[in-house]
């Protein structure tokens, strides 16, 4: 898969991301922001806390409105559909939450074969099949009759990501997958990402701050800062980049463009001067 | 002059915020309120949603109204005896005792229960779900939270209110049978004939109907906002149940007002 013109609009970007401008009060997020994801990659986004990556996921999957700007999803405008429309085609897309946000008073059978309950009339007998097929994938067949209070931060992780997968969408979005898990978790979890990528054919997007495990499975890479795009490119272009910006974040450097101090008047002064 | 100028509107300005601000969620929980009864018509043809949400708002909250209404017919007979006897009048204590019951005692005490067991629960279980994303997750799931969770939670409250309303008004009157009757030597058949003689249906049981279905209307529309609009931390949810509590109560207290002196014209 080639990812050189990212610009241009070829037919297999699934998600068309275009002068994309969204504020919170006054506090700009996005400021005018070209992206494409493409039909089968994995495409990370990385970015300091804060920078809007969460709220570009929720951006995309139209639970926000941008103030300007079009994101087309598989070729329609996310945010012109009407409430049906708009549920069929989330009927198509996943989306793993940082906390996995799993139904607390649902076992974790039962919050697998939910969306399957919800949109289909399968028999009970198709529905187990299906759902032990999903938590067989993701590893917890064992733990299909726990609750979600009984799971790790990582098994919880897991059952969404097979939750997420049950109704076979198009594409995957995750949300900081990889946040306070251990090493076997974050381990399980690339592996995961990766071969259901692969296997199902999927679309995935991947928001972290974790920049060796999300470069590591990632196809492309957006680095993001200051509500615009600082660098993108593949992984290997991303270790060869010139930006002094993005050579911070990816190595993870105390100072640089991004200041260690928070602006204040001189020290000196401020210890003396009165 | 300017500082001054601003020191001297300080409260007024103050004041026209905070009136905005209680405007502005004035008509958000109207819209709420629509987008919950506009997810009314899909829970009717899920039932078992329903059924479930009343287990939970008015099946559990049934052991605390019981209990309640026991302790209120008690001292109702009591304080009615006390009273009654002075105008050797306490043959007429299964009429007092069953008016004040019906109509004001059983909705009012009703609503404040339920306010404080099952609209906090209700509150915090919403404030709960939306910290840690459940909300976003049904959406994203093409799940409309307002037909899956809110509207049956609605329906309960409303259905499940005039129900523990009667139960409470029903333990209260044998309660204070058994004092005045059985402890203070009230005759029992003035006791019951009494009752049925003035406790009208029209006039007396469809008032606190009435008063009992507007109350549980209000106090789980207000429990389900205070927790769908709560900031999603844990203080955030722990400030909506305390309001929640506290709106729900207020607001049954001066609708009880208003519909009394309605329902008291008509009758």
């Amino acid at each position: 898969m080639q990812f050189d013109n990212q610009t241009g609009a070829g037919d297999d970007v699934l998600i068309r991301v275009r002068d994309l401008r969204f504020r919170r009060g006054s506090r700009v997020i996005f400021d005018g922001v070209d992206m494409d994801f493409h039909r089968g990659a994995i495409t990370a986004i990385m970015g300091p806390s804060g920078a809007g990556k969460t709220t570009l996921l929720k951006l995309i999957g139209a639970q926000l409105q941008p103030e300007t700007g079009s994101i087309e999803v598989d070729g329609l405008n996310i945010h012109e559909l009407s409430q049906v429309d708009l549920y069929d085609l989330r009927k198509r897309m996943g989306m793993l939450f940082q906390s996995g946000a799993l139904l607390t008073d649902l076992n974790v059978f039962d919050n697998v074969a939910y969306p399957i309950r919800e949109h289909t009339r399968l028999p009970e007998r198709m529905i187990r099949y299906l759902v032990l097929a999903k938590l067989q994938a993701v590893g917890l067949r064992g733990a299909a009759g726990l609750m979600p209070s009984e799971l790790s931060g990582g098994m919880a992780r897991r059952v969404a990501l097979a939750r997420a997968i049950v109704l076979d969408p198009m594409m995957i979005m995750y949300d900081e997958p990889f946040s306070g898990q251990d090493p076997i978790s974050m381990g399980v979890l690339m592996k995961l990402i990766r071969d259901l990528n692969d296997n199902l054919g999927l679309t995935s997007i991947i928001v972290s701050h974790d920049v060796t495990e999300a470069s590591s499975i990632a196809d492309y890479i957006y680095v993001m800062a200051e509500g615009k795009i600082m660098e993108q490119g593949t992984p290997r272009q991303m270790e060869d980049t010139h930006s002094e910006w993005a050579r911070q974040f990816l190595n993870g450097l105390p100072d640089g463009p991004v200041a260690f101090h928070y602006p204040a008047p001189d020290y000196g002064q401020d210890l003396f001067g009165g | 002059m300017g500082e001054l100028w601003q020191y001297l509107t300080a409260p007024f300005t103050a004041l026209g915020r905070g009136a905005l601000r209680s405007f502005e969620r004035v008509g958000r929980s109207t819209l709420f309120l629509l987008q919950v009864l506009r997810g009314v018509p899909a829970v009717l043809l899920r039932p078992w949603l329903i059924v479930q949400q009343t287990y939970s708002v008015g099946v559990l909250t049934t052991v605390i109204i019981l209990v309640a209404g026991g302790f209120v017919g008690m001292v109702l007979g009591l304080q009615l005896f006390n009273i009654l006897v002075r105008f050797n009048s306490e043959s007429s204590l299964g009429t007092t005792v069953g008016l004040t019951l019906v109509r004001e005692l059983g909705p009012v005490v009703t609503a404040l229960l339920f306010a404080g067991r099952a609209g906090s629960a209700l509150t915090a279980e919403l404030g709960l779900m939306k910290a840690t994303e459940q909300f976003s997750a049904m959406e994203m799931m093409a799940v409309d939270p307002f037909k899956r969770v809110l509207a049956p939670r609605f329906i309960a409250g409303v259905v499940s209110m005039p129900l523990l309303a009667a139960m409470f008004s029903a333990i209260g009157v044998l309660t204070a049978y058994v004092i005045g009757v059985g402890l203070l030597g009230v005759d029992a058949g003035s006791y019951w004939s009494q009752m049925q003689n003035s406790v009208d249906f029209y006039n007396d049981l469809m008032t606190g109907f009435y008063k009992s279905l507007a109350f549980g209307f209000v106090s789980t529309w207000i429990a389900l906002f205070e927790g769908y609009d709560s900031v999603p931390t844990s203080e955030g949810v722990g400030r909506a149940t305390t309001q929640s509590v506290v709106h729900s109560s207020l607001a049954v207290l001066g609708l009880n007002f208003i519909l009394t002196a309605l329902l008291l014209e008509t009758s």
